[in-house]
């Protein structure tokens, strides 16, 4: 009997599950955009050099192009296409669009998921390579450009747009601040 | 039914007020479909096969074992390809070669098609590419570029050369001179969106979603290839995501119209980013020589500019660097000239300021050498220089605003403080410099055709064969005209991208939006007549048209540029060779600006690419292999946030007597932009660097102690 090549999969995708089958050469980027009709995730380079795929797998950021489909099961994915709150728009996704953080709109739902763990991660502690003080007792450091311009360095923009795209996650982070503090 | 006028409350000011992008809330949540993610069914998948080898014949393809894959429906390569006819002239010219694939088994560099395996799913078709043997007879190559090489030669085309005077007798008799030789490395427009098309025919027509700079311009392209009615061929582009130069007729277009045709089922063929590497174009090195010669007070008398670029062997493209010097500087005795050498590799096409980018970067730094020579700060010596009409063509300027740029520029940089004396500021291991450069680019228009109509809902529609690349061309358009309309913007709906709406300018050479602009008004102003007449508007609207060719061929000759001041703050470390841009301003002088919002994202978008051109971008090939070593985004780096400080771009007041007044900006953000950095980086180090990237290697070889007359 031939080794098989394909298997069904469930994928649990901005809350909803996927049931497919899928190559077991396929990667999580192609099962979302060849399969699943999620094509907001972009295919920059399909060599993890870009960025344009970025999505969030439990959380976390990760490059969908060297993840295989069949890896991300059980994982909780979201991508560009899950992180609005229905009509209403995530504070990462209103600052890109008011303040004209992309041209082409190719790189920028990479950017926009790398930028809504960039937030998270450094309110939750995590240090950057231009962070001063690596302590954990130290607490977040300043939001800086410079700390953006680091964090944010993972995911690339051809048409220049990175200055725009660090004054909305700057913008972005300190409105959910304010929001966190007002819950508080 | 509507009553036929634009509205009782006249609106105006769209214009000129910052606007956010109409398909901004596509763009930010994913919505926007790029040309490579459209759903059709039944679609089968190709993927491209290229050759191993820089120069040769092929003498087999080997596609039996393949044919036999899973999900394999077909080879396509020379042996078996639909013909093509690659001779023609299109809209800009004869077509690259490289276009009419599969037509012959001469293989001219490595990377050339030479197959192409279409499967039921994109897997499918990766592995059995990746299968294919092809065997190849190979051939001796050369694919060293280098000042002065042999083979060099003078194209017989116009424009090539130009000279006035006498040059070697003016430098003679200069106080100071000028001799410096400087060069710039192959680069490439690396667009985040890889080029990407499907083909199918429908009910007798072929029909292309792609991801181009101009829908007509393809179509009217894949007509003359494949010997087709133009009227029978519909190429659509809706988003693209960036092109800059390298998105006009490719192989992956015309693969996927023969597949398309062979299976009778859509094809869609995309390109890897590392076949991007050798399939889309890119901007030749170039090696250059500039001489300049003038009095003690910096009036040039001699001005010239040799510029060497590379072609392929089977089609000549020139980088016109030496071209920039016409518009810019005057001089007694004044040569430029663009020459080329033939080489075995793929042809190199227009990439962002094609010519400006690399020539600014020799002439001004060139310029900021002289300075330092005659002891004059770089703007007085500019200043000096400013000619009152073309220095070559002898044409008035239509307007140049370039001193207001450097003036509002000087002051908002805080130039008037600087030390001219270079290797003086430190901190800590940060040695400090600053440097400017003057920027311009040239305003042309191409004809255009456009569409209004009136709908009875009291909106309307235009409808005009514009690409936006990512430039915000819809938006712009858009208030474009809702001011001729005199309505507002959320009343007015373009349509771009789509070759049936008739030919029009492709996106490129800054004259999109003048181009169509023009048409839009144009037609805007067509429709006003008509529905100045009065009576109802019935269901399916008034349509309105225009076409701008006779109104361009009235147009006066002038010399018509955008203008520009450059401004950069760098630190040198001279330990590790490291060189930061802390700042970056540029002040434009560009006519009209549509949209402030979306203006500045490509004045800055520009700058972060002279930046990206001054310190990190360098495609290498490799001389043995004739292919390159770095054709992926680790290997050829261009600048990611970490890089790029905080730009800033503004512009000045450039009134015109121009009819639509609108220059272009997409490509005069990169001009001069590499210079000021170069130029700054000498003022920190004392160290000229004429070679680029300014590598950290090239840093550390060149070393960092002051000593006038050193470079690298």
């Amino acid at each position: 009997m031939a080794p098989s090549t394909s298997s069904a999969i469930t994928l649990n995708i901005n809350g909803e599950k996927h049931a497919l089958p899928v190559d077991h050469r396929t990667t999580l980027l192609d099962a979302l955009r060849e399969h699943l009709d999620l094509t907001g995730t972009k295919k920059g380079c399909d060599h993890g050099q870009c960025g344009a795929c970025t999505v969030l797998l439990d959380g976390r950021r990760a490059v969908s192009c060297l993840q295989l489909a069949v890896a991300a099961e059980g994982r909780e994915i979201t991508t560009i296409e899950g992180v609005a709150d229905g009509e209403q728009l995530h504070p990462v996704q209103q600052a890109f669009l008011d303040l004209d953080g992309y041209q082409c709109g190719y790189c920028t739902p990479g950017q926009i998921c790398s930028a809504i763990a960039v937030i998270e991660e450094h309110a939750a502690g995590w240090p950057s390579a231009v962070t001063d003080d690596v302590r954990p007792e130290a607490g977040p450091p300043p939001l800086t450009a410079e700390e953006i311009r680091e964090r944010m360095s993972g995911n690339l923009c051809r048409c220049g747009a990175y200055v725009s795209i660090v004054q909305a996650v700057a913008q972005a982070a300190e409105a959910e601040q304010k929001t966190k503090e007002a819950a508080a | 039914m509507t009553t036929a006028t634009t509205g009782t409350t006249a609106v105006t000011g769209a214009v000129g007020t910052a606007h956010t992008r109409v398909e901004g809330l596509a763009k930010v949540t994913g919505a926007a479909r790029y040309a490579g993610e459209i759903p059709f069914a039944e679609l089968a998948h190709g993927w491209l096969v290229l050759s191993t080898v820089a120069r040769g014949r092929i003498r087999s393809v080997e596609d039996a074992p393949v044919r036999a894959m899973p999900g394999v429906l077909t080879v396509l390569h020379h042996g078996n390809a639909p013909r093509v006819d690659g001779d023609y002239v299109g809209m800009l010219g004869k077509p690259d070669p490289t276009v009419a694939v599969f037509q012959h088994d001469r293989v001219p560099y490595l990377g050339w098609p030479v197959a192409l395996v279409v499967a039921e799913t994109s897997e499918q078709a990766r592995e059995a590419a990746e299968a294919l043997v092809v065997r190849y007879d190979q051939e001796p190559h050369d694919v060293a570029f280098f000042a002065g090489r042999p083979g060099t030669y003078t194209p017989q085309t116009p424009g090539t050369e130009t000279e006035k005077g006498d040059l070697e007798a003016e430098l003679t008799a200069s106080a100071v001179v000028v001799d410096a030789e400087y060069t710039t490395p192959e680069e490439h427009h690396s667009s985040m969106e890889p080029h990407a098309a499907m083909a199918r025919w429908d009910s007798g027509r072929l029909e292309v979603v792609d991801s181009n700079q101009g829908s007509t311009w393809v179509a009217g392209e894949l007509a003359k290839l494949f010997s087709l009615d133009p009227e029978s061929v519909r190429v659509r582009s809706e988003h693209v995501g960036g092109a800059f130069g390298s998105k006009g007729v490719r192989p992956h277009q015309v693969l996927a119209v023969m597949a398309a045709t062979v299976l009778h089922r859509p094809v869609r063929v995309v390109l890897t980013r590392r076949q991007m590497f050798s399939l889309v174009g890119y901007r030749s090195p170039t090696a250059q020589r500039v001489r300049l010669g003038a009095d003690p007070d910096g009036r040039l008398r001699a001005l010239d500019h040799q510029a060497q670029s590379l072609t392929s062997t089977v089609h000549e493209f020139v980088e016109p660097s030496a071209s920039v010097a016409r518009a810019m500087y005057d001089a007694d005795a004044h040569h430029t000239v663009n020459q080329v050498v033939a080489l075995d590799v793929p042809t190199p096409t227009w990439m962002r300021a094609p010519g400006e980018a690399p020539g600014s970067f020799a002439l001004e730094s060139a310029l900021d050498e002289l300075a330092e020579k005659c002891g004059l700060d770089p703007i007085a010596l500019r200043t000096r220089n400013e000619p009152d009409a073309g220095p070559v063509s002898g044409l008035p300027f239509s307007s140049r605003n370039l001193l207001a740029c450097f003036e509002e520029g000087a002051r908002r940089f805080g130039w008037a403080d600087r030390d001219p004396a270079p290797g003086l500021r430190r901190e800590g291991r940060w040695l400090l410099g600053t440097g400017t450069a003057a920027a311009s680019f040239p305003t042309m228009v191409m004809p255009s055709t456009a569409a209004v109509t009136a709908e009875a809902d009291g909106t309307f529609t235009v409808r005009i064969s514009a690409a936006d690349v990512g430039t915000g061309a819809r938006t712009a358009l858009t208030l474009i005209a809702a001011d001729a309309l005199e309505v507002a913007p959320d009343r007015i709906r373009v349509r771009i991208a789509d070759s049936d709406f008739g030919p029009a300018m492709i996106a490129g050479g800054s004259m999109g939006t003048r181009s169509w602009g023009w048409a839009v008004t144009a037609a805007v102003g067509e429709l006003r007549e008509q529905l100045a007449l009065g009576g109802d508007i019935p269901p399916q609207g008034i349509t309105a048209r225009a076409d701008t060719t006779e109104a361009l061929g009235a147009l006066p000759e002038k010399e018509r540029h955008s203008f520009g001041a450059q401004f950069a703050e760098v630190a040198v470390d001279t330990t590790t060779g490291e060189i930061r841009v802390r700042r970056l301003l540029g002040i434009f002088a560009a006519g009209r600006i549509i949209n402030p919002l979306t203006a500045r994202s490509q004045f800055i978008g520009g700058m972060t690419w002279g930046l990206s051109m001054a310190l990190h971008e360098e495609a290498v090939r490799d001389q043995a292999s004739g292919g390159h070593v770095n054709a992926d985004f680790a290997g050829y780096h261009f600048a990611a946030h970490a890089d790029v400080p905080l730009i800033e771009a503004d512009w000045v007041d450039d009134p015109d007597d121009d009819p639509v007044g609108i220059k272009g900006i997409g490509e005069i953000g990169i001009v001069g932009t590499a210079a000021a950095i170069a130029n700054a980086v000498w003022h920190a180090t004392g160290v000229r660097h004429r070679n680029l990237p300014i590598r950290p290697d090239r840093v550390l070889l060149a070393g960092g102690e002051p000593a006038g007359g050193r470079h690298a």
